[in-house]
């Protein structure tokens, strides 16, 4: 490869080094790829972009043989390969390092570039050989690291560039570089940048994973973006700004937050006469203390704060999950006392918990059955739904949401964590609730259905709906929220309306709090 | 026949079908069944009727441990309820008479169900683990049966009681014609209205069912009333097998067998999801292999030799690992491609 003659160089490039096309990975229940490709040119750099979840990992985990795939081919040096194993696409020339690095710390910087391929005389390692070949290589990446240092000394920096330097050893055509940069500082990055521009020159293609768009534009020759398992393009670095690689990762998600947003912003609210919800001085030992709280109909009121600072204890509270010491509620100026979460479903309250797995879904019940249970359970058990009635609410909700798999009795264990989301806030819509709290409704799940999400609760707004919505993701709170409250140490420590309230103010008034106490 | 062979209930069935024709290499007429006195005989009919008392108590036992719960105490329980029924009995001047044995089998019935609400109690309001709380009444169980009986073996000589057991109905036997009559108000009960779904919702997640306002304590408490009402019903037809009442050794290990009949049936000890009909193959399972031992020759005391095989063979195919392997061999298309597509 790197003694290559020039027209050999020539060939390579106009030969993709690999190139994957129509590959599809599903996992029970969920397309982690769907018909993706990625082609790789010798000599370049290639970006692969895209949010959390879009399938870039499982993307590379497809080409190194991790994961098996379903669809598709990968050909490599002109063949097509199935990889069983990482072992065999290392033997392809296909070199991956990780954000960890999974090198022996205790070992030389040498016997780890070495490490399963140590030169040997006399059926000893030949230790002055692999200080010798181990420097050669570290030299004309440009490295000035001692062979016979042992690596857990250095920093984590170099460490990686060691575990780079073992790849190129392996006389890697394809080295993957998945997120190397996210533990380095700018002048380790500079440094990292040149090696690669140092193998970019021998002929080597580099997948370079990275959530810096600035290193991306730097380094990257080409770009491909992946979205929710799916290929969106391949793009030319040095024809390409900013915002069209942030919108082809985001697409049309960036609109409609945009949208939802205006939207939110134009939702106004009566806040006169009687609240649909009332707390005075409502609290419980060792979990919330003595809150006040007004929810007026339609209102969307967003409960912002660090964990631990009584978010959740407050929601648990005004749902009956735990009972209050002290304080009083009133629904519609009516005294209201909630024990269990079944008087306040039979009050009209729906919560929603932030821990989806253990409070929420029960795993092994389809679909279906999950979407139907609160109102199942406040039918009793001698009133079943009827089989019509729960077939046509099921459907409605699944294609109201966008639930996939779209098939009702699909078991909600093999369901992706946004699919499982949107059953649990169809469980509660079923119900029709009056008022609805949402524990952190959008952690761990994909920008598409978090945006979903969010679209469904400026709706229900606005159909006259009071929503509580909790997230720690504070940009989520202020785009949805009419009124915000702000927890802090088990106290409301503010309340205010939403207007031109944003991120840093919160953070100022949740930190504020702290100076004051001091 | 595919979906046969993936559904649950394969291996339970293929494993009495193959135990079955097992039987008929040594005893060639085992499937023979004839007609005597307008009654039904064989080795058959005997399997069902003895399987009676197990699969009584397998169905409750099927609910119980579909709420992630186990009651060790169903052997107790029943022992208690023939205590109940046959003293009464014998103590009473009119011993023999229909009216009697209507009265006393009411009476050891509803002491069974008094017991599960204790039981209950203990599970479902104050929270103590299934395993121990019913280990209580395990134990005290048979000191209280034997403190009913005064000790004694208690006789009882009741025409009607006995038929309990022994009796004839349309040519069946009462005793299964019983089981089964509870097998179909259970499957009734559980699934033509919400309550087995609610049971098994409580049983995969019992903190998520209730925040959905499931009533989970409500619900376990049922299922151990109706367990024990199950025990009760057990326990008249064993005394009245012998028309007596044998605090020390009736059904003693019966809790063991109801449980190993819910696990091959395919109802995992895990909780959640539950089979009745699996249940039921699985008592008949159970009560089959009892009568193959003594047929092939070996001693029915090594009965307990077998039943450990078969707890081991059903620990493996329910693992996921031997699943796996299993799944390998058997060409069926991965349900990840046949969605692919």
């Amino acid at each position: 490869m790197i003694q290559m003659t020039a027209e050999a160089a020539q060939a390579t490039r106009t030969q993709p080094v690999v190139e994957m096309s129509g590959v599809s990975v599903s996992f029970p229940g969920v397309k982690a790829l769907q018909s993706v490709g990625l082609t790789l040119r010798a000599g370049e750099v290639h970006a692969l972009m895209g949010e959390n979840g879009a399938g870039k990992s499982t993307l590379i985990k497809a080409l190194t043989g991790v994961y098996s795939i379903d669809e598709g081919t990968i050909i490599v040096g002109g063949e097509p390969r199935t990889f069983h194993s990482p072992a065999e696409s290392q033997a392809a020339g296909i070199s991956t390092v990780y954000q960890e690095v999974n090198l022996c710390t205790n070992l030389t910087v040498a016997e780890n570039m070495l490490l399963g391929r140590e030169p040997r005389s006399l059926g000893r390692i030949d230790t002055r050989a692999m200080n010798r070949r181990a420097g050669e290589t570290l030299a004309r990446l440009g490295l000035d690291i001692d062979p016979k240092s042992q690596l857990g000394r250095h920093p984590i920096a170099i460490q990686q560039l060691v575990a780079i330097a073992r790849a190129v050893d392996i006389d890697a055509e394809l080295l993957i570089l998945d997120e190397p940069t996210s533990s380095l500082d700018a002048d380790e990055v500079a440094k990292l940048f040149e090696v690669m521009r140092t193998l970019r020159a021998e002929g080597v293609a580099i997948v370079f994973v990275s959530h810096f768009l600035e290193q991306v534009f730097e380094i990257s020759d080409r770009m491909t973006v992946l979205r929710n398992g799916q290929f969106v393009g391949e793009y030319v670095t040095a024809e390409t700004t900013q915002l069209q690689l942030v919108q082809a990762m985001i697409g049309r998600e960036l609109e409609t937050l945009e949208k939802i947003e205006q939207e939110a912003d134009e939702h106004t609210v009566k806040t006169q006469g009687a609240p649909l919800i009332e707390v005075i001085d409502l609290g419980r030992k060792g979990s919330v203390e003595a809150v006040d709280l007004k929810v007026f109909e339609g209102e969307v009121i967003g409960i912002a704060g660090l964990l631990g600072s009584g978010r959740t204890e407050l929601a648990r509270l005004l749902f009956g999950a735990d009972t209050p010491d002290h304080g009083d509620m009133r629904m519609r100026s009516k005294v209201t006392k909630l024990r269990t979460p079944r008087q306040a479903i039979d009050h009209k309250i729906a919560f929603s918990s932030e821990n989806r797995r253990s409070e929420g879904v029960i795993e092994d019940l389809s679909i279906a059955d999950n979407m139907v249970l609160a109102m199942q359970a406040s039918r009793g058990w001698l009133r079943p739904i009827p089989a019509r009635t729960k077939d046509r609410l099921v459907k409605k909700y699944i294609e109201a949401l966008d639930i996939r798999p779209a098939n009702p009795n699909a078991l909600m264990r093999n369901l992706s964590g946004g699919n499982q989301q949107k059953v649990l806030l169809a469980r509660w819509l079923i119900t029709e609730p009056e008022l609805l709290i949402l524990d952190e409704p959008t952690r761990g799940i994909d920008i598409g259905a978090k945006a979903q999400i969010q679209q469904l609760v400026a709706n229900l707004a606005k159909d006259g709906m009071s929503v509580v919505f909790i997230s720690a993701e504070l940009e989520e709170v202020l785009r949805l929220s009419d009124r915000l409250v702000v927890m802090r140490d088990r106290r409301k420590i503010d309340e205010r309306a939403n207007q031109d309230v944003t991120v840093s103010d919160v953070l100022e008034i949740i930190a504020g709090e702290v100076r004051n106490d001091a | 026949m595919r979906s046969f062979t993936k559904s649950n209930l394969f291996w339970p069935v293929l494993g009495l079908v193959l135990l079955l024709l097992l039987n008929l290499t040594k005893t060639p007429d085992f499937f023979s069944i004839r007609v005597q006195d307008g009654h039904l005989y064989g080795s058959l009919i005997d399997i069902l009727r003895n399987s009676a008392p197990t699969l009584l108590i397998a169905l409750g036992m099927t609910l119980v441990i579909a709420t992630r719960g186990i009651d060790l105490s169903v052997g107790a329980v029943a022992a208690i309820s023939g205590a109940v029924a046959c003293t009464y009995m014998a103590g009473s001047p009119d011993e023999s008479t229909a009216g009697r044995a209507i009265v006393a089998m009411t009476m050891a019935v509803a002491v069974a169900v008094l017991l599960g609400v204790w039981n209950g109690f203990l599970v479902s309001v104050l929270g103590i683990q299934p395993i121990i709380a019913t280990l209580v009444l395990m134990t005290a169980g048979r000191g209280l049966a034997m403190l009913i009986t005064d000790g004694q073996i208690t006789t009882v000589n009741n025409s009607l009681f006995s038929k309990v057991s022994t009796g004839f109905v349309l040519g069946l036997p009462i005793a299964i014609l019983i089981a089964l009559a509870v097998f179909a108000i259970t499957a009734v009960l559980t699934r033509r209205t919400a309550l087995g779904m609610l049971i098994e919702a409580v049983g995969i997640n019992p903190e998520a069912s209730r925040l959905a306002g499931v009533r989970a304590r409500t619900i376990t408490w049922i299922v151990y009333v109706f367990v024990a009402f199950c025990a009760g019903i057990a326990g008249l037809m064993i005394a009245s097998n012998t028309n007596a009442a044998d605090a020390n050794a009736a059904g003693l290990f019966i809790e063991l067998d109801a449980i190993l009949a819910v696990v091959i049936g395919g109802t995992s000890l895990a909780g959640g999801r539950f089979s009745l009909t699996g249940t039921l193959i699985g008592a008949m399972f159970i009560q089959t292999l009892a009568t193959t031992i003594p047929t092939m020759g070996i001693p029915a005391e090594t009965n307990y030799l077998f039943k450990a095989v078969v707890v081991i063979v059903v620990c493996l195919l329910q693992s996921p690992k031997a699943r796996a392997v299993l799944a390998v061999r058997r060409p069926t298309p991965l349900l990840t491609k046949g969605s692919a597509a």
